[in-house]
């Protein structure tokens, strides 16, 4: 040991090390989970959010032997649950169409109006919309989720946006 | 924002269902106090008195990886045994235990350990000698103190050659509560 590794030192050399670790994932996870359930709300409703929410925290299992280090993991948490959102985003934009909606039955969801608003849209243009209004999803997220380029959406959606108003007009 | 106890608990089923876990733990309440008790993919792995979960999970994941997680459902078979031994119906585990992580002569001493039977009692020496090495006493003393899964590997049934109890990581008083329990005392 060198010789000026005085206990203090000692003690701040172990802090940092258990810092970068990884920590065993019950602690991992008791500290993501709570920020991770109020993304998946914000993002998909109360109904969607509990099955999103398992989701994350298997795929956070899947990869955790792959994690180099314990930095990051709310970020990393996050990233996680917003791709889940999106999956689970994407398909109910296939599926809605000819679904009731379940959700509707516990509380109104603000995308309700905007499900209704955009009824009428061709298909892609009004994924788009509601993906960008509904969900708050970058154009980037967005071109992923429909399987195109983040420019692709934004065209799709300012399309979409423009057909609305042109009917709100008329 | 509180995760609500049925989600949390959904989870913890499904993380262990899916096979995605290293290590699955919970608590045991029993008569000798709450113990902790861990499971692996390939059997018990930890019993632990007194448990301080936060030291614990460092140790377990250290050892066995760091998906560990508090998730009832593995260790249901050991804690259903722990309860029938408690309640004096049961007088062996069958269990497969995980000792991985235990060297060579401590792993020869835990095998023989497993043999001794329920209400009996043996020595260091006598463990000494059954695992190879006659005159290793004291360091059987210290595969005993180190014993990752007492109760199951029962290490309290070890005593010094003059039949004191001598010693017991969970404390003596829980060593002579266990060898009343087997009618030992």
């Amino acid at each position: 040991m060198a010789p000026d590794l005085t206990p203090d030192r000692m003690t701040a050399f172990v802090g940092m090390m258990e810092a970068v670790s990884v920590p065993p994932f019950e602690r991992f996870y008791e500290e993501q989970k709570g920020p991770v359930l109020a993304q998946l709300r914000r993002l998909l409703g109360r109904h969607d959010a509990d099955d999103a929410f398992q989701e994350t925290f298997l795929r956070a299992l899947r990869a955790y032997p792959s994690l180099e280090h314990g930095r990051h993991l709310r970020a990393w948490a996050l990233t996680i649950a917003r791709n889940v959102a999106i999956d689970t985003a994407r398909r109910r934009v296939v599926t809605s169409a000819d679904v009731p909606d379940l959700e509707s039955v516990d509380e109104p969801l603000p995308y309700e109006e905007l499900r209704r608003l955009t009824a009428d849209l061709p298909e892609k243009e009004r994924a788009a919309v509601f993906l960008r209004y509904g969900y708050d999803l970058s154009y980037e997220e967005i071109g992923d989720a429909l399987g195109s380029s983040g420019e692709a959406a934004r065209q799709a959606t300012s399309s979409g946006v423009r057909r609305l108003r042109r009917k709100e007009l008329s | 924002m509180t995760v609500s106890p049925e989600l949390d608990a959904s989870f913890r089923d499904a993380a262990a269902a899916e096979g995605l876990l290293d290590v699955a733990y919970d608590f045991a309440d029993t008569p000798v106090g709450r113990l902790l008790v861990a499971v692996t993919d390939r059997g018990l792995c930890e019993i632990s008195y007194d448990p301080e979960p936060e030291r614990e999970l460092d140790q377990l994941a250290r050892g066995f990886g760091a998906r560990v997680l508090r998730s009832p459902r593995p260790t249901d078979e050991a804690r259903r045994q722990l309860d029938e031994y408690f309640a004096g119906s049961r007088r062996s585990f069958e269990l497969p235990v995980d000792l991985r992580l235990a060297r060579e002569f401590g792993r020869a001493v835990l095998d023989e350990l497993a043999r001794v039977p329920y209400g009996e009692l043996t020595t260091y020496g006598a463990l000494a000698a059954k695992a190879g090495r006659p005159r290793a006493a004291r360091a059987v003393g210290t595969v005993m103190n180190r014993n990752p899964v007492p109760i199951v590997l029962p290490c309290h049934r070890v005593v010094g050659s003059t039949g004191a109890l001598t010693g017991y990581a969970g404390g003596l008083d829980r060593k002579r509560a266990l060898l009343e329990l087997e009618g030992a005392l």
